[in-house]
């Protein structure tokens, strides 16, 4: 998963083609939250998911 | 709910897909609707609901996408009962995002996170499935449920968008705390829940 960057053969238009400047930045915005430390509700509720079917 | 024919293996290799994506789960919707809290909120409901309808994922494929649908799906009806109506101020906008010691220039982000948030929501979903997902344009358009050249045209008007205020440092201020904004917003939503939206526009 830590690597979302593929080619795509077949499409011309390459997501990263011409990319502006800032285009690091959305990457980064995403990844930031991406590379959080899980806040524990969501471990509560993945433990909890099990128990409930 | 619905009778589970999975295996006890089955449901433990779903659990580890799920978790997986979790924190993916917490970008997009993040960048979706722009509070950390309700997109925490978002993504729980997401969870659940993708928990529960576990016999439709087909193993193999991507838990990332399958996930994203659900979550996309969660956030289109939440705005339509504008349950996120009115929940947008300034100074939450500018301190989503806490960069983690040693990024740089934390600013930029916020600016650009501000900017983000003002581009109409099914750009802004097409920029980020694309320009920070990764997803291919392929991919995103299958998740949105529309045609590959529409994502494209998204993308492009996004970027186009950013581009200018970026780079002349023409961001809004109130970005969608701004009430009318914010109703335009919330009507572009309704055209895109119900179908008519971007597609029927370009």
């Amino acid at each position: 998963m830590s690597k979302h960057e593929q080619s795509h053969g077949g499409d011309k238009a390459q997501p990263n083609k011409e990319k502006p400047e800032w285009a690091d930045g959305l990457k980064q915005l995403y990844d930031s939250v991406v590379e959080e430390p899980l806040p524990d509700s969501f471990k509560d509720l993945l433990s909890k998911l099990d128990q409930q079917s | 709910m619905s009778e589970s024919t999975r295996t006890a293996a089955e449901k433990a290799d779903f659990k580890k897909e799920l978790t997986d994506v979790v924190p993916h789960l917490r970008a997009f919707a993040r960048g979706l609707c722009g509070r950390p809290d309700m997109a925490d909120d978002l993504v729980q409901e997401t969870m659940l609901k993708a928990w529960a309808a576990q016999d439709r994922f087909e193993p193999g494929t991507s838990m990332r996408a399958w996930t994203f649908v659900i979550l996309r799906n969660a956030y289109l009806t939440d705005m339509r009962r504008n349950r996120f109506r009115g929940e947008y101020d300034e100074g939450v906008a500018e301190r989503i995002l806490t960069a983690p010691a040693g990024q740089e220039e934390p600013l930029h982000l916020s600016d650009m996170h501000r900017a983000l948030l003002t581009l109409p929501p099914e750009r802004r979903e097409a920029l980020l499935l694309v320009g920070a997902g990764g997803f291919s344009y392929e991919e995103a358009a299958s998740i949105c449920g529309c045609a590959v050249g529409t994502i494209k045209s998204r993308v492009g008007r996004a970027r186009a968008t950013l581009s200018s205020m970026l780079e002349d440092g023409d961001i809004p201020q109130r970005a969608i705390g701004d009430a009318r904004a914010h109703r335009a917003i919330l009507q572009e939503l309704d055209d895109v829940a119900a179908g008519n939206g971007v597609g029927a526009k370009i």
